[in-house]
């Protein structure tokens, strides 16, 4: 746990408690390489070092080309939902945006559009349905949560509308080549140099801009955000709509990755998506989480799903491995909070029984 | 001073020299009261005499420190207020906690509704019941209706009607009228008198001195946290009982400099807020510091929060300098050159998870930035800057907020109001919860700024502050300018009378 | 409305089958939707729930592959029984750990579905495996009624006489009203939403073994993607998706309309692309429609106490 965020605003403890706690600071490196997001860092090198050297055909460049490949949907996804899930809600939408733009894509592109407009024109479209997701949820105030879960029903059923049954896959050969070519031998694909502009651009708004104080400062507190006049509904109607763009974004990718334009691609992945960002530290009641933690969060689920795959565990039992990771990452402060109750209550005791002693 | 008359009843309920402390904080040192059998019983003091927190002991909610507690005589310890309802003591608070979903009826027996055939609940019982406990109260309340829309008045009836249907021996207001139009508070004192008459003892707190006399049979005063006096209220006159709640020498505590005062520079003309306030027009001039009296609920935080955008108001406009304000964007009115301290600390001015660093330097988040980029580095350095500036004490400007005393939190917000550079703060309540110490720095800082030419909006409960640091007082009553006074004409009496008395002339 | 504008349509859609049809396909979101309701009522949300059916129906078919002489009724106590053991989970999850049951349950959902998927890897079990009689519970009729929709109107019964009738029930939505309230008030939280969260598990593990009788195959995907339609079914019922209010007759009606439209949308031949579309802006508009009256009584209230200022 990082020292940073040892104390939330504390309920019960009586307003006119004065009196500073005690505090311990300790030196910047030693807090840098304790917070959680290290200790993060730290976990991914143990399992990739765990497989490297005990699952077979772990240690290969095919290896990493498939699990990046694998993992740049999620990876791009999680970077607006970080975001939105510091502002205290959420968007599960996501998927199906994926899925609507894959199938708008296939149409289009089947009714002879040029692939071009047919690229912008699906980016525009992401860019609508965030803008809906952020006009329900701003503009009439409803709960993020039960928005977006109509949405996800909505925008699946008008993939289901626009395409049906059928698949497109005629997809221009340059394109659907390029989704998957990588950077000279290094198994690296070259989507991810897009997939790290995105995560730069997001990891400096929202550590390196006004924009991004102002968000962590309203994910923590909406009221005291607006009493230093940050606009509440407008900066979280922006996110709603960055989430729709970039999902939007791995809608295309999708598309030409697996040359399929099908209107259940990527069902499901919100789950992923949710369950990598609060794996990498974003708090689920706003305010905490930084983009490096997602980062990490997505390689570390990403890495582990694909180590069982290779130690031939079926897909389908990779959801519990999913489900389980996403429980403890919301459990486990939880727990930790509890734990560190009890140590605090134990401590006190001991300090009155002194003082006590002494008198 | 007299000591609690000592009548031939024995008091259903006393409470002796109880004391109760939150960390350093000393909340109520003697904490005495008796209420007997069948009387009404009034309890006042200013703001933060510890009033709350005496009625917060009785109602077991907390446990004192020391003190002696007794029911009937017999010596008790509340650790729950379900402890407390169980002997028998009923608490309405200011805020009436119904369940908005259910209907008054289930309100009134959540948790003990009277079941019938099969052990379920029986509904009809439960209306018929209810709708009896109305008619002993000569309320027309439909007990079938949800709590939802209903008025603060009628949630006011409806917790009476649960205490009396608990059999409630003892009921405590706290400022059950502070909410309520003239026509409700009768309708609320018909009831109390009702319930007395059945030999209930009523203890209630309130502010209006018209009430207190016209409703109490006895009256307690406590000032500091401590036992003061408690009176016969036919022998006794309100000018006897506003002296010894205030008591104290103002002019020591609070050293307002002299400041050269200039032009106005924030104009508020004909603000309105329906159901809210109305009409609310002034200046505050440059270097002047003006006081904005009255009591809780008589719309002053609402009047700041609509200057400064954080509300919408109906009518009326804002001008900085001429200039007018944008409504319902504090954005704009921050660009302007307005601050505002508000007055919840915790939940409005400070995000607690946040560094002393961040909190200061969130005023000027665009500001800071260059090209678009935050230089953590001069957000750092602006943030030791205010933070050695107004000495606030904190092992480093990287820990959170939280882990400051409440007045070094509330120089905090002061700093990062000041590093805007406003021509205008409003400060409301700005040393509630702040000990005596800090208390002075924080006084000195406003003057301060008033002699550097800010003109300063003081919102603030305790009469002493206003009367020592306002060049200018105004009141407020029930949603109304109803006084200005001058500081060489203001006496906490006038103030008291403005606040309270409806028939108080405006100068 | 609806019903009789289909009709006039397409007559098929009201003659004796075609109601019948409804009825029995309503019958299973039926009962899920009165145990969703229940835990939205106290401030939750199940979003497990298709999983849980899922499960369990492959957990039914199991048992009458390997004791192919069980009685029926006892299929019906060990299915409800393993519901509430899923159920528990759940519900300790959101009250020891204080999460929100969001969160939990769509990680339970993953979880129940990964070990279903564990469990059942390719095999699918057919109504073959199960005896007639079991599988004659969802086509025998009472007056004309098939026995396991008069079932799911029983629970409707029960469940509603408990919500409207028992301290317990009422606790619910003093909780879903005001949570901190209702803590000080003395109403155990906890053991509440822990209850209904285990009731919700007992009616989707009905769900479930009645799944089982209803459709022929049960497997590693049995009742995916059903959260929805039965969050969406509570919803559009009325059950408010901030607590405090509904009823598990509204939801009950609520899934029966679903299914109505489903059915309706078959009937008249609209392109059954178009279902889950709707599913989607019933629930978008039952929220939004929620909202906008709360915010109207707000402001009532508001003007309403304006004294003479």
């Amino acid at each position: 746990m990082s020292e940073r965020t040892i104390v939330r605003s504390g309920e019960g403890v009586p307003a006119t408690t004065a009196g500073t706690l005690p505090v311990r600071v300790r030196s910047r490196w030693t807090r840098i390489l304790l917070s959680r997001d290290a200790v993060m860092f730290y976990a991914l090198i143990a399992v990739v070092v765990y497989a490297y050297t005990q699952v077979p055909y772990f240690a290969s460049t095919q290896t990493v080309g498939f699990l990046l490949l694998d993992v740049i949907p999620i990876l791009l996804i999680a970077m607006p939902m970080a975001l939105v899930i510091i502002t205290g809600e959420i968007d599960l939408s996501v998927a199906s945006t994926v899925g609507l733009t894959s199938a708008v894509m296939g149409v289009l592109f089947q009714a002879g559009v040029p692939i071009g407009v047919v690229l912008v024109l699906c980016l525009l479209l992401g860019t609508v349905l965030g803008a809906v997701n952020g006009f329900l949820v701003t503009a009439l105030g409803l709960p993020s949560l039960a928005v977006t879960i109509g949405t996800l029903a909505l925008y699946r059923g008008f993939a289901l509308v626009v395409i049906g049954d059928n698949a497109v896959a005629n997809f221009p050969q340059e394109l659907t080549r390029f989704s998957t070519s990588k950077l000279g031998d290094t198994g690296i694909p070259v989507v991810m140099l897009l997939v790290l502009a995105v995560a730069l651009v997001f990891g400096v708004l929202l550590h390196f801009t006004p924009f991004g104080r102002a968000l962590v400062a309203l994910g923590f507190n909406k009221e005291a955000a607006a009493f230093v006049g940050i606009r509440v509904g407008r900066a979280k109607f922006w996110l709603f709509v960055s989430t729709g763009l970039v999902s939007s974004l791995a809608g295309i990718f999708w598309t030409l990755r697996y040359s399929s334009a099908r209107s259940d691609n990527a069902t499901g992945i919100e789950l992923a998506v949710i369950a990598a960002v609060l794996l990498g530290g974003v708090s689920i009641f706003g305010g905490t989480g930084s983009i490096p933690g997602v980062i990490i969060g997505v390689l570390l689920i990403g890495t582990i799903n694909y180590t069982l795959r290779l130690a031939r565990f079926s897909d389908v039992v990779l959801s519990i491995v999913t489900g389980a990771l996403l429980i403890a990452s919301v459990v486990a402060p939880s727990i930790a909070e509890w734990a560190r109750g009890r140590l605090h209550a134990r401590r006190t005791a001991r300090l009155e029984l002194q003082r006590a002693a002494a008198q | 001073m007299t000591t609690p008359t000592l009548a031939d009843d024995i008091p259903v309920l006393e409470l002796h020299h109880a004391s109760k402390a939150f960390g350093a904080v000393v909340a109520l040192s003697d904490g005495t009261i008796e209420i007997l059998p069948g009387e009404i019983h009034a309890l006042v003091g200013e703001n933060g005499a510890g009033k709350s927190t005496l009625i917060k002991v009785l109602a077991g909610v907390h446990r004192p420190d020391s003190g002696d507690f007794r029911l009937d005589g017999k010596p008790v310890s509340f650790g729950t207020p379900a402890d407390s309802k169980a002997a028998g003591i009923s608490v309405i608070y200011q805020e009436p906690t119904l369940f908005p979903d259910l209907t008054v009826a289930e309100n009134i027996y959540i948790g003990r509704q009277p079941r019938g055939r099969g052990g379920l609940i029986s509904r009809s019982t439960m209306r018929a019941e209810a709708t009896k406990l109305f008619a002993t109260l000569g309320v027309p309340i439909d007990p079938e209706r949800i709590a939802a829309g209903l008025s603060i008045a009628d949630q006011q009836i409806i917790e009476i009607a649960k205490a009396i249907s608990l059999d409630a021996r003892v009921l405590i207001m706290d400022e059950p009228t502070a909410a309520l139009s003239g026509v409700e508070v009768e309708r609320l004192f018909g009831v109390a008198r009702s319930l007395r008459d059945r030999g209930a003892g009523i203890l209630f707190i309130s502010h209006r001195f018209d009430e207190v006399f016209g409703l109490s049979d006895r009256i307690t005063v406590m000032r500091d946290g401590a036992f003061i006096a408690t009176h016969t209220t036919g022998s006794v006159t309100v000018d006897a009982i506003v002296r010894e709640m205030v008591g104290r020498d103002i002019s020591a505590l609070f050293p307002k400099e002299e400041a050269v005062i200039g032009d106005p520079v924030l104009s508020v003309r004909g603000l309105g807020r329906a159901g809210v306030f109305s009409d609310i027009s002034f200046d505050v001039r440059a270097g002047e510091i003006v006081g904005l009296a009255g009591l809780v609920g008589a719309g002053r935080t609402e009047v700041a929060r609509a200057i400064f955008g954080i509300d919408r108001y109906d009518a009326g406009s804002v001008e900085v300098n001429g200039v007018p304000l944008r409504p319902h964007d504090p954005q704009s009115a921050i660009t302007a050159g307005l601050g505002l301290v508000p007055e919840d600390r915790r939940k409005q001015g400070l995000v607690m998870e946040l560094s002393v660093t961040r909190n200061a330097t969130l005023t000027l988040r665009t500001a800071l930035a260059r090209f678009g980029l935050i230089s953590g580095a001069r957000e750092h350095a602006l943030g030791e800057d205010w933070s050695r500036r107004l000495q606030v004490k904190t092992a480093s400007p990287d820990l959170p907020v939280a882990t400051l005393s409440g007045g070094n939190q509330q120089k905090v917000v002061l700093a990062k109001w000041l590093a805007t550079d406003p021509q205008v703060l409003i400060v409301d309540e700005p040393t509630r919860g702040i000990d005596i110490g800090t208390k002075a720095e924080v006084h000195r800082l406003i003057s301060d700024l008033a002699g550097r030419g800010i003109a300063v909006l003081m919102i603030s409960s305790e009469l002493p502050e206003v009367l020592g640091m306002a060049d200018r007082i105004l009141v407020m009553r029930e949603g109304r300018l109803t006084a200005t006074i001058d500081r060489t004409d203001a006496t906490a009496e006038r103030v008291m009378f403005a606040a309270t008395e409806t028939l108080e002339s405006t100068p | 409305m609806l019903v009789v504008v289909t009709a006039t349509i397409n007559p098929l859609f009201l003659t004796p089958q075609g109601v019948k049809d409804l009825l029995l396909n309503a019958t299973i979101v039926v009962i899920l939707a009165i145990g969703q309701a229940l835990v939205i009522i106290t401030r939750n949300v199940d979003l497990s729930v298709g999983s849980i059916l899922g499960l369990v129906a492959f957990g039914t078919g199991t048992l009458f592959a390997v004791y192919p002489g069980i009685p029926i009724i006892l299929v019906f106590v060990i299915g409800m029984a393993f519901g509430a053991v899923l159920g528990a989970v759940n519900g300790l999850l959101v009250t020891i750990a204080k999460v929100p049951a969001l969160v939990i349950t769509l990680g339970t959902l993953y979880i129940y579905r990964g070990v279903n998927n564990a469990w059942a890897g390719g095999t699918q079990y057919f109504a073959g495996d199960r005896p007639r009689a079991f599988s004659s519970l969802s086509t025998d009729t009472i007056f004309g009624f098939p026995l396991i929709t008069l079932l799911a109107i029983a629970v409707v019964v029960g469940v509603a006489i408990v919500l409207a009738y028992t301290r317990a029930g009422r606790d619910l939505y003093a909780i879903g009203s005001d949570p901190a309230a209702a803590r000080l008030f003395g109403i155990p939280v906890t053991r509440r939403v822990l209850g209904a969260f285990v009731a919700s598990g007992v009616l989707a593990g009905l769900a479930a073994v009645l799944y089982a009788s209803r459709f022929n195959a049960v497997g590693a995907t049995t009742g995916t993607g059903l959260e929805l339609d039965v969050v969406a079914a509570a919803v559009v019922g009325g059950v408010a998706i901030f607590g405090g209010s509904g009823t598990v007759v509204g939801a009950a009606i609520g899934a029966l309309l679903l299914t109505t439209i489903t059915s309706a949308l078959t009937a008249l031949r609209v392109d059954k692309f178009w279902q889950q579309a709707i599913v989607g802006v019933l629930i978008i508009a039952a929220i939004s429609v929620d909202r906008l009256v709360s915010l109207n009584r707000a402001r009532k209230l508001r003007v309403s106490e304006a004294r003479n200022v």
